[in-house]
């Protein structure tokens, strides 16, 4: 025991020591919750927009007057020139246009009915969708400043409520992914990478011939980075609190304890990608390439699971951190106990033992 | 000159003697481009919806059917039961609870006015609001119909009405792959161009191998060059015209012209890197610290015109996001050399940045 400490204390050595190394273990949650919470949205706002006014009269003018007023457009331009629309697409400054024909305003007062052309620039087809419907709802609202107070008969008021996220933030969404994923990411990258680089380095085989289990030796390796990543959780959970005022609604005991089986089904990941390969170039290649990407894919927390073909449905079940994001949201945001989530923690703590079994019998005590 | 030539030759045996390396520098990608779109579906259909009916009667039976035949929505149950519902709603397998209070029909018809009560599971905010606006859309359709019914139309429209006619530009059908597939292919080449530089060229230092500064540099960077020009030609003709049908709109040559400058600033960058770290595992914290920010910042996923002011001159001074946007620009709206001649301007300046910076820190730590 006395032994393994000190093994363990010199592999938290080996991590104090390297500066640039804590930058990736501490500096990505606190960048990855300010740029979520603060940065990235999906909200539209300032898209730039032209409008072709043919008409050039009173309801055109004020209806331009309207989509300027809004938070959500910036208007670029106003042409009378239908061709300058297709370059200003091409130029990026825009994602929509909108064409007034002549006589908009003639025809709305006389015939009462016009029409208004609302032009996408759909290579993102949802920024397309949401913007065409913002435009269309100012335009709405100006018709029905000209209604007046006209109130319809036989009308259904739906009353909608918003449950767990009343203001619609995205940070509750994201939050319980970025836990999964500094996690996972920690766990398994670090711990491959700084196992491998022992192997590269052909200090493995001092290791391995000391008077020690050589399991042992590797377990060591594994323990700073288990309390590392308590600590990262801590970090993730306090921010949030903090900075982006997300509640805990559940025990916060269940969720260490559900993160501390996520954290060692992780850690026996990197223990298998160490063993299987000899470089640090390819255990990091692998960790990046065939477990960061998955992650960030399958929790589903920035793609939803449900609108992927059925065979990556499947595929996102063998995703430890899916599970876990199952978890966090029902413990955290819905406030829900065990009873309502011992299914997942079975999958999770089931694929740890499997993963821990595999990477134990392949462990080689002689290096090649 | 022949020195060079030499190291050019080691560095390729070195790479392609490598299977595990090669692998994933060609498959991984590959593989990546081939999943991810389909992944990446941002698109809101199939939205669980539990139906609480009170009242059973024609209307509400009518409104029920509407949503279930509008292809947004699946029925998850059905039934007259709140509660049961909420349960349904909290393990996550409804979105959507719609409760049509007793007296739906009678009060609609006769007091001219009724209630519905909707509650969305808003944890994911896009989806949340998405999904009421689909079923608020529904239900005045099915409000105008029912009124139709009792209160005949008059011939003309009595009251000014505005119709909108909307027309979607470059990507009619709607596609999504078509948006991500541009953008995640520069993700591709960035996260091989800036990990293996920066991790390859500390190996050499972490073993120690003794040669000329510029002959070493050179040697290092060419080779990551031509695979990033290699992993990105098998991106955009292999993966994007065979299995998704992207042709690029508007020229070849211009998009081969900007890549070969992202690259040099990509690896002017990785070398950077590689010059302030002393282990593998550092520059591969720092070279993915990066990463991480500037994928994020790109607008890839979110319009970097909706961030805040800071945020966006952060996204200024990533090169990913020219990159991104030029890709989009180019190939879905065949936009020319002038129209992305400020993107180039500003890709040029960091190749030349970050490599001088490079060079400059290189010469005086070793």
């Amino acid at each position: 025991m006395k032994r393994f400490t000190a093994f363990v204390k010199k592999e938290f050595f080996h991590v104090f020591r390297d500066r640039k190394t804590l930058l990736l273990l501490f500096g990505m949650p606190v960048a990855q919750i300010v740029l979520f919470g603060f940065a990235l949205t999906n909200e539209i706002r300032n898209t730039g927009i032209v409008v072709c006014d043919y008409a050039n009269d009173e309801a055109s003018r004020r209806i331009i007057e309207r989509l300027k007023a809004s938070k959500s457009f910036r208007l670029d331009a106003v042409y009378q020139d239908r061709r300058t629309i297709e370059s200003a697409f091409r130029s990026g400054r825009i994602k929509l246009a909108i064409v007034f024909p002549a006589h908009f305003n003639d025809d709305l007062l006389h015939l009462n009915a016009a029409q208004v052309q609302v032009i996408a620039d759909a290579s993102d087809p949802n920024t397309a969708n949401t913007v065409t419907g913002f435009a269309t709802g100012i335009i709405m609202d100006y018709q029905r400043e000209i209604l007046g107070g006209v109130v319809l008969p036989m009308q259904i008021k739906p009353e909608i409520r918003m449950i767990y996220n009343p203001e619609l933030k995205g940070a509750t969404n994201f939050v319980p992914g970025v836990m999964a994923l500094v996690l996972v990411l920690i766990c398994v990258l670090m711990t491959s990478v700084s196992i491998v680089r022992e192997k590269e380095l052909g200090t493995m085989e001092v290791l391995l011939v000391a008077p020690f289990n050589p399991i042992l030796v590797v377990v060591s390796k594994a323990v700073p980075y288990f309390l590392l990543s308590l600590v990262n959780l801590t970090v993730i959970l306090l921010l949030s609190v903090t900075l982006l005022d997300m509640p805990v609604n559940g025990s916060v005991l269940l969720l260490y304890f559900e993160s501390a089986i996520l954290i060692l089904c992780a850690l026996s990941l990197g223990l298998l990608i160490s063993n299987s390969t000899s470089s640090q170039q390819a255990a990091m290649i692998i960790s990046l390439m065939a477990l960061l990407l998955p992650t960030m894919m399958f929790t589903g927390f920035m793609f939803p699971i449900e609108n992927m073909p059925i065979p990556l449905q499947v595929i996102s079940n063998i995703t430890p951190a899916k599970w876990y994001y199952i978890i966090v949201k029902s413990v955290m945001i819905k406030g829900l106990g065990f009873s309502a989530i011992w299914k997942e923690t079975l999958v999770l703590v089931g694929m740890t033992l499997l993963l821990l079994g595999i990477s134990i019998k392949n462990f080689k005590v002689r290096l090649a | 000159m022949r020195t060079l030539k030499f190291l050019l030759q080691k560095e390729f045996r070195q790479i392609f003697r490598n299977k595990t390396i090669l692998r994933m520098i060609i498959a991984v990608p590959i593989i990546q481009l081939l999943i991810l779109p389909l992944a990446a579906d941002y698109e809101v259909k199939k939205i669980n919806i539990s139906l609480v009916d009170h009242d059973h009667s024609a209307y509400s039976r009518r409104l029920a059917d509407r949503i279930l035949s509008s292809g947004y929505f699946r029925a998850n149950d059905y039934s007259a039961d709140f509660g049961r519902s909420l349960q349904e709603f909290q393990k996550d397998r409804s979105d959507l609870v719609l409760e049509i209070p007793a007296h739906f029909e009678s009060d609609l018809v006769t007091r001219g006015e009724a209630g519905l009560f909707i509650a969305v599971n808003a944890i994911n905010g896009v989806k949340a609001s998405v999904g009421a606006s689909y079923l608020s859309r529904i239900i005045t359709a099915f409000n105008s119909d029912v009124r139709m019914e009792w209160i005949s139309p008059p011939r003309f429209n009595p009251a000014p009405l505005i119709e909108v006619v909307p027309l979607n530009r470059f990507n009619p059908h709607l596609r999504y792959p078509f948006f991500m597939v541009p953008g995640i292919l520069v993700i591709l080449v960035t996260l091989i161009g800036i990990n293996m530089c920066a991790m390859n060229i500390v190996k050499e230092k972490e073993v120690g191998t003794p040669i000329r500064k510029h002959h070493f540099i050179l040697g290092k960077l060419i080779p990551f060059w031509i695979i990033g020009m290699f992993v990105f030609s098998l991106g955009l003709f292999g993966v994007a015209r065979i299995v998704y049908g992207i042709v690029p709109e508007g020229s070849l040559l211009l998009l081969y012209g900007f890549l070969a400058i992202y690259m040099v600033a990509l690896l002017g960058m990785g070398l950077l890197i590689s010059t302030y770290c002393s282990t593998q595992q550092q520059s591969m914290s720092v070279a993915f610290f990066c990463m991480m920010i500037f994928i994020l910042m790109s607008g890839l996923f979110t319009s970097v015109d909706a961030m805040p002011a800071w945020a966006q001159w952060i996204a200024k001074a990533n090169p990913v996001t020219y990159f991104i946007d030029v890709m989009r620009m180019v190939v879905l709206k065949g936009s020319g050399f002038s129209d992305v001649k400020g993107h180039l301007i500003a890709v040029s300046v960091m190749a030349v940045f970050f490599n001088s910076w490079a060079i400059w820190n290189y010469r005086k730590t070793t």
